[in-house]
């Protein structure tokens, strides 16, 4: 029964937006955490997505088991395949009484689009949910068929 | 008189809920991968499933006409996992509809409770036939 694979499948996609969840929240936390130089900015981190049968393909690990051929599997979910930092360039502003402030008198805020942060941070919440509800109804395919034949 | 043959007995109906569970999966990951650049959703051919198209492809061997020969088997046809054609792309390549998966896949919950029905009534039926009373 590949039902129980769909938990495994749910639980990736949860464990995945979960973690942009938290980059965004990371994100909106340090969005007003300046600094003098350039280097020691806080820069925009997102998440990387990649379906976990890409790994399978390039031979990381060993093919998976399914009911399928390898070749045409269903796939076994989402990864984060890593979290990249923004190169959008960061906000230069002149604050000379600023206590971070350079000898020229400028401070550098990071590249986090506030904005951008809310809409990612609903659509990381609406597709966690949405991950919540596919398990819930694998969950209540499987008990149907625990009570086969009463 | 021959035996019950579960088989015969049963019909379509247990390959019916294995293909529907299978396709739980294969939506789940669809789903799983809405926020993925660049995956394409994919979905059951179950019209080509029921017509049995997929069934022979394991088979595809080359005759060997010699004990000596070293078998070879060809990879083959299609496979009964498509491609789903997009109303609306995204930029990043992703093909999911989450809105869409999301109504397939609610709808094959149901079907695999309808298949399971079926399934069910054929044990009813055969323990009532069973029973002396």
């Amino acid at each position: 029964m590949s039902l129980g694979k769909v938990f495994n499948i749910a639980g990736s996609g949860m464990s995945a937006q979960s973690l942009r969840l938290n980059t965004t929240a990371s994100n909106m936390a340090n969005a007003q955490s300046v600094s003098s130089s350039v280097d020691q900015t806080y820069r925009a981190r997102k998440a990387v997505f990649a379906p976990m049968l890409e790994n399978y393909k390039q031979g990381e690990i060993g093919n998976p088991v399914t009911s399928f051929d390898p070749r045409d599997s269903a796939g076994e979910g989402v990864m984060v395949r890593g979290i990249v930092e923004s190169d959008a360039p960061l906000q230069r502003r002149f604050e000379p009484d600023h206590p971070a402030a350079n000898e020229e008198g400028y401070v550098f805020y990071p590249n986090v689009n506030v904005v951008e942060e809310m809409a990612d941070m609903l659509s990381a919440s609406r597709s966690y949910q949405t991950n919540v509800e596919v398990m819930n109804t694998a969950k209540q395919m499987m008990q149907r068929v625990l009570t086969l034949g009463q | 008189m021959s035996a019950i043959s579960f088989k015969n007995a049963l019909g379509i109906h247990p390959d019916a809920l294995r293909v529907r569970s299978e396709r739980s999966e294969i939506l789940a990951n669809n789903i799983a991968n809405v926020d993925t650049p660049g995956f394409k959703a994919r979905d059951l051919d179950f019209k080509g499933i029921l017509k049995g198209e997929y069934e022979s492809r394991q088979r595809m061997e080359l005759e060997r006409t010699n004990a000596r020969h070293i078998p070879a088997q060809a990879v083959t046809e299609e496979s009964a996992l498509k491609y789903r054609i997009p109303t609306q792309p995204a930029v990043d390549g992703n093909t999911v509809e989450a809105d869409i998966e999301q109504a397939k896949y609610a709808r094959n919950a149901l079907e695999f409770q309808s298949s399971f029905t079926f399934l069910n009534s054929k044990f009813k039926g055969l323990s009532k036939a069973l029973r002396s009373e």
